[in-house]
């Protein structure tokens, strides 16, 4: 079922986020919650709407500036303001929205924010749509609506332009916000197929997901949390899917029972 | 990630579009020309033959298509059409500006009061600095006015609309208040070259030289096209569609440099000119080509400026992106606020700009200077294509826009149309392209 491989959890996490606290108007979105992350490694993040479980990750992505608690990158302790300070430490999110510019194309929208520019700084248009059609040669072969504006692409498209965005500049770790919800079957399918291959190249990797089975089925560790809460963490070979449920819907830990 | 029942099967690398049906199709997928460009041209050039032909059958004599007409037209549509290119920048980011007609007095008065109540007194009148100093303080004046709109609607929070409601009451005060009412006048008479007077045009010689300079970018910028196609491996438009694309561009050009030089400085100009230069007129009068207008000259640079700007920097990808998705730019680490910024202080530099080129139209700085400009630039920025959902819009659709609320002006009082006439025909003009404008998206859906 899970990943056959045992994750190595004896050096240093990629990703260490401690008693991390956000409140918008007076409510505790996340109220002190420590998530890690090995590379290698995809731990899911489940929990109900509302349950801070995006709130968490976009702290990590730079959305949201964090209340308390602290961030290590590789062991060393980072301030990520901005998801361009996230950028900077090689974690790149795709967002369950996306997060597309529907008016820009393809080209566009993957080097948002980090344009190729010509030697009198003027945006390099053409080796862009080069760089894109390398890629997506690697991630969605059938693509070809490089001229046309992103807002003319399929749900799985598009996706494949936010997939490609995070994973042209080397991402070290890796946020996906529910990355199968508007997806067909063999789409989802072909997101597996990449995260089991980012995970062999060493990339970490959060997965918010609803989706128990795909959470079981990808995911090596499980991070449920609940009202802003963190329920616990726990190793998905070590646990059943009614386990999880109980943790998501009464905010149970396994071990309690 | 595949999606295979989307997509036409094509071989990979360069893709080949599929085959368009009939001589038109084929000729605009070759020449990967603009549909809305075209059709914005075509509407442009209904308006001129329409007046033209209409005169010359009520009236008699047609005086649109003239060089005379013509030249002013492009004169006066220069202020407005400065204004309209930053108001593209500050509609495709979802905001609006309703200030520009005030800021434009206000900019004028400040200018004003600069060459003709300090600089004199500090420099002497006439001084060969006072024009300089005074565009420099107007531009300032603008800019920092605009910087303040933008730091009020990204950092305070207030809704542009409300921002510049506010402005069009407060600057056109403040230009009140600053002049106590009065007209500043006369200006500098360098500074009223800026208004294009037929001094201020760069005569028949500096026409053929602007016009060369033109042909030569046009061609060169069609072939630098091509070699960087050739570059990428990307395919290449067919060398008869670049080949006519530079044709036609070119002679656009040339006929725009001899429309103006065929247009002549009237007699009593020609006079002035004579006699200060000691010539003898001859026999049949003198025939001295305005050329181009200066404010003409300045909107042209404005507009290479600005579509280098939105088609070839960062800051211009931001300003797409943030009118298309203002949540995925903030996430893609782009300083929206800041940005924002940076548009309204453009748009008030812009308009600065435009103020100076109006008063030295006008000879004078009054404060009603630029009454009810913003609704020209905003529905010349609409009619230009630019959506007010945000994301899309573009320089030349702002100015084809401006030329074409400024050819319906000048072509109803040519035929002798009252002004209510006049705005009951731009206001309906102005919903009916908004609404084929629509048309046109539904439809290129």
């Amino acid at each position: 079922m899970s990943a056959s491989k045992q994750i190595d959890r004896t050096g240093t996490p990629l990703v260490d986020m401690r008693d991390i606290c956000i409140s918008f108007g007076g409510v505790h979105a996340v109220d002190h919650v420590s998530v890690d992350l090995y590379p290698g490694e995809v731990v899911g993040l489940l929990g109900h709407n509302g349950a801070g479980k995006s709130t968490l990750i976009k702290i990590l992505s730079g959305a949201y500036g964090k209340d308390s608690g602290d961030i290590y990158v590789n062991g060393e302790k980072v301030t990520i303001n901005s998801p361009r300070d996230a950028r900077a430490h090689n974690i790149e999110t795709i967002y369950q929205t996306l997060a597309l510019a529907d008016n820009l194309d393809a080209a566009s929208n993957l080097f948002l924010g980090r344009e190729l520019v010509s030697s009198i700084g003027f945006v390099d248009d053409d080796a862009m749509e080069a760089e894109t059609r390398k890629i997506m040669a690697r991630l969605n072969p059938n693509f070809k609506k490089f001229k046309d504006p992103v807002s003319a692409l399929s749900g799985g498209q598009r996706q494949s332009v936010a997939i490609a965005r995070a994973v042209y500049f080397n991402a070290r770790i890796l946020i996906m916000d529910e990355p199968t919800a508007a997806l067909g079957p063999h789409e989802t399918q072909m997101v597996s197929e990449l995260i089991q291959q980012l995970k062999a190249d060493g990339i970490g990797i959060f997965l918010i997901s609803h989706d128990i089975h795909d959470v079981m089925e990808l995911c090596d560790r499980a991070s449920v949390m609940k009202n802003g809460k963190l329920v616990g963490t726990v190793d998905v070979d070590d646990v059943t899917d009614d386990d999880l449920l109980g943790m998501i819907i009464l905010g149970k830990h396994p071990s309690e029972a | 990630m595949t999606d295979t029942s989307q997509d036409t099967p094509q071989s990979a690398g360069a893709p080949t579009p599929p085959p368009a049906k009939g001589l038109m199709g084929r000729f605009l997928q070759a020449t990967e020309l603009d549909t809305r460009l075209l059709g914005m041209l075509g509407a442009l050039a209904l308006i001129w033959i329409g007046f033209h032909m209409y005169g010359a059958l009520v009236n008699g004599f047609g005086a649109f298509l003239t060089p005379r007409n013509l030249w002013n037209l492009s004169v006066q549509t220069s202020s407005i059409g400065i204004m309209a290119c930053g108001m593209v920048l500050v509609i495709v980011t979802r905001h609006i500006d309703l200030s520009v007609g005030s800021v434009l007095g206000f900019c004028a008065i400040v200018m004003g009061v600069t060459q003709v109540w300090f600089l004199p007194q500090l420099v002497g009148l006439e001084h060969w600095s006072i024009w300089i100093i005074a565009v420099i303080v107007g531009l300032i004046t603008g800019t920092i006015v605009g910087a303040f709109h933008g730091y009020m609607i990204a950092y305070m929070q207030i809704p542009a609309f409300i921002v510049t409601l506010g402005g069009l009451l407060v600057w056109r005060g403040a230009a009140f208040l600053v002049a106590r009412g009065e007209t500043i006048s006369p200006v500098d008479s360098t500074f009223r070259l800026l208004g294009g007077t037929p001094e201020g045009a760069v005569g028949a010689t500096g026409s053929w030289i602007v016009g060369i300079i033109g042909v030569a970018v046009v061609v060169s910028l069609v072939f630098a096209g091509r070699k960087q196609r050739e570059k990428h491996g990307f395919a290449q438009r067919p060398m008869w569609a670049d080949s006519f694309i530079a044709l036609i561009s070119g002679a656009a050009v040339i006929g725009a440099v001899m429309l103006v030089n065929a247009y002549p400085w009237p007699r009593g100009v020609v006079r002035r000119y004579a006699e200060a230069e000691g010539i003898t007129i001859p026999e049949g009068g003198l025939f001295i080509s305005h050329g181009f207008a200066i404010p003409v000259l300045i909107l042209l640079a404005v507009a290479i400026a600005m579509t280098l700007l939105m088609s070839r920097t960062r800051f211009g990808r931001y300003v797409y992106a943030i009118g298309g998705n203002p949540e995925a730019a903030a996430l893609a680490g782009i300083n929206t606020k800041w940005m924002t910024v940076k548009i309204f202080a453009l748009m008030g530099f812009l308009t600065g700009l435009s103020a100076s080129v109006a008063s030295a139209r006008l000879g004078s700085a009054t404060n009603a200077l630029g009454t009810l400009d913003e609704l020209y630039v905003i529905a010349a920025a609409v009619i230009g294509g630019t959506s007010l959902a945000g994301g899309v819009g573009t320089i030349y659709g702002a100015i084809l826009g401006a030329f074409v609320m400024q050819s319906l002006q000048t072509g109803m009082v040519l035929i002798g149309f009252d002004a209510a006439i006049q705005q009951v025909v731009v206001g309906s003009v102005l919903v009916l392209a908004v609404y084929l404008d629509n048309l046109y998206r539904r439809a290129s859906k």
